[in-house]
């Protein structure tokens, strides 16, 4: 079943002049269809201002579509008495962690949404420790927030969205702070997620790396979809992304750089481990 | 020789609960034109290294020489050192906050006493330097990107005229070809001004594309102090700090594990590419 179904969705943000009336407007989402699996990993990809973060928002009703319909796990986001049911549906993590947390101790920043929802008392503290224990912070729940690493801290966001059980968890850029081990530590954890707990994942980053294990790959450009795929898929036009202001993984850009000096390699690949058995072929043929 | 820290020590909070040796005993000489990068998982007193080469944080113990003057002498000018050594921070572009862009370039001009022909002639060279277009100098700077909004930001301090430039992570949140573009923007003014510049950075593969030096810091000490090439031979001690070498010195590694007779020191993407093509053709 599809979780998310947008259909011809378009977004103009509104720019008002001191009357409050309409001065501009740019169209910051345009005619997108988007389809996506229960239990999917899907990428989005995008230069700054494409319109990814925008697209974002509408998935848990931060924003409403000025054109067209969105579906999140059925519920037509425009319904405002399915709000609630949305938002638990699915959750947001945002770029950076200070802005996310607010309890003093981790374990009782975790709990503050599962609260919110009238979850009973018992069942609060179950849901802590279960998500806590799913992004590997358990042994921090006594700690203060503000004493954790970049990478602990978007942890610990993340795990206030999983005790809240979204079916779909949407992570706007979580990584763009970081530094590599933190990196490496997010995104270790949003596979987890999505591999041992089914979480349908949407994941909006900058840095290639972070997107050649996703179902599917999206790339957007002035609010359209340009591009869909496969990563490997997707990877295989370097010219075409770069065109969008895009990179590729580096491993994919040093194939693409030997298939230009004429070395037989395939398209489309994506990691140093294929790069390397790849070259072991071609060094055999030749 | 620019800048010369000796035997520099910072502790935060120093006698509380909270204390924390930030700096331990650092020891380091920036010369003037070179372009040095700054890397360390976060913690490692990167950030607190760098306060201190404006005087913006005051050291524990040791001394901060600019120009052979210690900075911490009394009486010594540190309206002058801040603007010659240009400090932007992460995310610089919070700090905007003028109507219009070319206002904003003016501020820290403005701020030093220059006539107001002056002030106006550095905004318009420090924009044109950045590489942003005429069109948006009276617009307002909420109106532009993420990455036009860090290049007003760098802009502001180019206005001063440094001849140290410090940039705290200036691509963090931007995407690969903003990324590209600042950068390729400082790289220029590096050759074209000679002035030093000192980038912080996240990325192994930014810093490997761009600076001659590399100093690794951790635990509030420098643990590695040379070349992109040198520093980066040591991907397992890097590893074991939270760091790492770029994807590409990986991949060189892989193919000696294969049993190729190839270098493995490639830290670039161009390098990789040659040094395969290269094995490849002898075989």
């Amino acid at each position: 079943m599809n979780i998310i179904k947008a259909r011809k969705i378009a977004f103009d943000y509104l720019k008002m002049d001191e009357e409050g009336k309409v001065e501009s407007r740019s169209r910051a989402v345009d005619d997108v269809d988007l389809d996506v699996q229960e239990g999917d990993f899907v990428a989005i990809l995008g230069h700054n201002g494409s319109g990814k973060s925008t697209l974002a928002k509408h998935i848990n009703a931060i924003l409403l579509p000025t054109e067209g319909t969105l579906f999140v796990d059925g519920k037509d986001t425009q319904d405002e008495s399915k709000l609630w049911e949305i938002r638990q549906t699915a959750g947001m993590v945002f770029q950076n962690p200070d802005n996310q947390i607010i309890g003093t101790i981790v374990d009782e920043d975790v709990g503050f949404g599962p609260e919110n929802m009238g979850v009973p008392q018992k069942e609060i503290w179950e849901r802590v420790e279960e998500s806590l224990k799913a992004v590997g912070m358990w042994e921090y729940r006594s700690h203060s927030p503000n004493k954790l690493s970049g990478g602990q801290k978007q942890r610990v966001a993340i795990a206030g969205v999983v005790a809240m059980r979204p079916k779909c968890i949407v992570l706007d850029e979580p990584t763009a702070m970081l530094d590599p081990n933190g990196r490496k530590e997010v995104i270790r954890t949003v596979r987890e997620l999505n591999q041992k707990e089914h979480v349908t994942v949407l994941l909006i980053t900058h840095y290639m790396e972070e997107v050649i294990h996703a179902d599917k790959v999206i790339v957007m450009d002035q609010g359209k979809i340009v591009m869909q795929g496969t990563p490997r898929e997707v990877f295989s036009h370097v010219e075409e992304l770069k065109s969008y202001r895009l990179d590729v993984p580096q491993a994919t850009l040093v194939a693409h750089e030997l298939r230009k000096a004429g070395i037989d390699l395939p398209e489309g690949i994506l990691s140093n481990e294929e790069l390397v058995e790849a070259l072991q072929k071609a060094a055999e043929q030749s | 020789m620019a800048i010369r820290i000796e035997h520099l020590n910072y502790v935060y909070s120093a006698e509380t609960a909270f204390e924390k040796h930030a700096l331990n005993d650092i020891n380091l000489e920036l010369p003037d034109g070179q372009f040095i990068g700054v890397i360390g998982h976060t913690g490692s007193g990167k950030s607190t290294l760098i306060q201190h080469l404006n005087g913006l944080l005051r050291a524990t113990s040791g001394a901060v020489y600019y120009n052979d003057k210690n900075i911490y002498d009394e009486g010594y000018d540190m309206k002058s050192l801040r603007s010659k050594v240009g400090l932007v921070f992460q995310y610089p572009e919070h700090q905007l906050f003028e109507a219009d862009v070319f206002t904003d370039v003016c501020f820290g001009p403005k701020n030093l006493g220059l006539s107001q022909e002056e002030v106006e002639a550095r905004a318009y060279e420090a924009l044109k330097l950045v590489g942003l277009k005429e069109k948006y100098y009276k617009m307002s700077p909420f109106e532009l990107s993420g990455g036009q909004k860090r290049r007003v930001a760098i802009a502001g301090i180019l206005a001063m005229d440094p001849d140290v430039l410090v940039l705290d992570e200036p691509t963090a949140g931007l995407d690969p070809k903003g990324r590209d573009d600042i950068l390729d923007q400082v790289a220029r003014l590096h050759q074209e001004k000679k002035i030093t510049v000192i980038l912080v950075s996240h990325s192994m593969e930014d810093v490997a594309r761009y600076v001659d030096r590399i100093i690794v810091m951790n635990k509030g000490q420098v643990m590695f102090d040379d070349t992109p090439r040198e520093v980066f031979k040591h991907y397992r001690e890097l590893e074991s700090v939270g760091l790492a070498a770029p994807q590409v010195t990986y991949l060189m590694h892989g193919l000696q594990e294969m049993g190729w007779d190839i270098p493995s020191d490639a830290t670039t993407v161009e390098e990789a590419a040659a040094a395969i093509e290269n094995y490849l053709k002898k075989q």
